[in-house]
């Protein structure tokens, strides 16, 4: 087999290594791709048009920006700094520790969309987390923006690590449709039981390093 | 029936809105790229399933030339000073929660009902998009909410909103793109030649290496697809059915379930993975792009030997 395909690849990797724009980046790796082949020209913009139809699901949740940037406009991000300066012991670790708690088990039950980037970090938990380091002392800019990247990063790591406890998602659901075409049936519920080590192991570990954090910022 | 069509007839008359406010813009030298952009995404929400694929190619190739050129612009909308955002938090006080709070608990407890609750035996929404049309109906209600006690000008959710989408800029389109090459990439055999490859890299009747070489392999492909999704078959063809399951006995569960968290440790490591790593980063307002990404690493390499960890125990007992 030819492995010419793969430099659609290569010019991803060195796209995002030179920090070219992406979307300039994903289209030219997508036709590349396609033509080395053996699609034509127009054959790959097609494809490329039905999957970006396909997938517009992912464009539903900007739906409620309308709605943070009107609370953000009457002063929601200062007022959940100001409730978490008012907590006495509240620091940016162990917030972010409860949240993690929180999202992995909302995952866990099925509700991975109820939180997110938009719909919770950027107008409570981040706000709240650079209060909660800002009570220990002024932060540099670089320091604020490292908080908010661990506020981020939280909410992936609880996502990730909590929804494949849920039996009813799509990853289950492709685990056993793979592993049932070469004769291997499962239940989802034996999937999502081993789900839960790692859900364990992803508390542990990134619960471990947000309290690590903590130090961190107040040095 | 409530489903996507309607979802999708939502979004696109916010993005609709934005466009058209975009393109009166005078503060905002690239007003018309702005305009264009916003344009074509509310096109591709309100009519994508009428233009046909190459229409929507069509649409996809402007959307990336736009941003790609930089023809999209910031925009600044008038909205509050810092000290009137100070004065309303005061004021105001923590009743401000509850409208922010709104739209996560519906979409919890209709979600809940939905599926435990005789409420949902009628079939009235399209399968496995409650929790999105609960979402839905939660932005409905925060902003009938918000006017109803704030009284804000009427275009200002609009305005907001398109504050919020400007500041996000092409980020908010990225992820369906990277969807998209994931499907071409698929339709031109990519996931094939990367399992031959993977399979020709493994070390003789070493259960652990094996192992490892199924876990890593996972990790990578996912970092390079950006989608675990897109890992998963080729690396349970390659290595985890053939290898591990049927020659190694191990336990199929284990296999599956965990070589597929390993796919998720890859997903915290790569720019392709954009809506939870990029998009974050520009919706945080972070300097650098790859803030996200940074701060996930230690995490993920951990999680991957701990993977690893579990997968050998767990699965060969």
């Amino acid at each position: 087999m030819s492995t010419l395909p793969l430099i659609g690849i290569l010019i991803v990797v060195a796209g995002f290594a030179l920090r070219l724009n992406p979307m300039l980046v994903v289209t030219a790796a997508g036709i590349a791709t396609g033509m080395l082949a053996g699609m034509t020209l127009p054959e790959v913009i097609a494809a490329f048009g039905k999957a970006f139809n396909d997938n517009r699901i992912i464009a539903i949740v900007w739906i409620v920006l309308p709605v943070i940037g009107l609370l953000e406009r009457h002063g929601l991000q200062q007022r959940a700094a100001a409730v978490i300066r008012s907590l006495r012991g509240a620091t940016t670790g162990r917030l972010l520790l409860l949240y993690l708690a929180y999202r992995q088990i909302t995952a866990a039950i099925g509700l991975h969309s109820t939180a997110g980037h938009a719909q919770t970090v950027r107008p409570l938990v981040a706000p709240m987390a650079v209060a909660a380091a800002e009570a220990q002392g002024p932060l540099t800019r670089d320091e604020v923006d490292r908080v908010k990247a661990m506020a981020a990063a939280t909410d992936n790591v609880g996502l990730f690590f909590g929804e494949d406890v849920f039996f009813a998602i799509g990853s289950i659901v492709l685990i056993q449709q793979v592993l049932a075409t070469y004769g291997h049936d499962l239940t989802p519920l034996q999937l999502a039981l081993w789900a839960i080590p790692s859900a364990i192991a992803a508390f542990v570990i990134h619960g471990g390093r947000l309290l690590w954090f903590d130090r961190r910022v107040r040095r | 029936m409530i489903g996507l069509p309607l979802l999708y007839s939502l979004a696109g008359a916010l993005f609709a809105a934005v466009a058209l406010r975009s393109s009166f813009d005078r503060s905002n030298a690239r007003r018309l790229g702005n305009a264009a952009f916003w344009g074509l995404m509310a096109l591709s929400l309100l009519a994508g399933d009428r233009i046909g694929d190459f229409g929507n190619g069509l649409i996809v190739l402007g959307l990336a030339a736009l941003a790609g050129f930089g023809l999209v612009g910031r925009s600044s909308p008038a909205t509050t000073s810092e000290l009137e955002r100070e004065a309303f938090s005061i004021r105001l006080g923590n009743r401000l929660f509850l409208p922010a709070l709104i739209i996560p608990l519906t979409a919890l407890l209709g979600t809940l009902a939905y599926n435990y609750t005789p409420f949902g035996d009628a079939g009235w929404i399209e399968p496995k998009r409650e929790t999105y049309v609960f979402l839905a109906l939660g932005v409905v209600l925060a902003l009938a909410a918000i006017f109803a006690w704030l009284r804000p000008p009427l275009l200002a959710p609009v305005e907001e909103g398109r504050r919020l989408l400007d500041a996000i800029g092409w980020a908010a389109v990225l992820p369906q793109m990277l969807a998209a090459l994931g499907a071409v990439f698929a339709a031109a055999g990519v996931g094939d030649i990367v399992g031959g490859m993977t399979r020709a890299a493994i070390p003789d009747g070493s259960v652990f290496l094996t192992v490892v070489v199924f876990a890593g392999g996972m990790a990578l492909f996912t970092m390079v697809m950006g989608n675990a999704f897109a890992a998963f078959p080729v690396m349970a063809a390659a290595i985890g059915v053939p290898l591990l399951i049927n020659d190694y006995g191990g336990d199929a569960a284990v296999i599956g379930a965990v070589g597929m968290l390993a796919g998720f440790c890859g997903t915290l490591l790569t720019p392709m993975a954009a809506n939870f790593n990029l998009v974050p980063a520009a919706l945080l307002e972070l300097k650098d792009q790859y803030g996200v990404i940074r701060a996930q690493a230690p995490t993920a390499l951990l999680l991957l030997i701990a993977n690893i960890a579990i997968l050998w125990l767990g699965g060969f007992r």
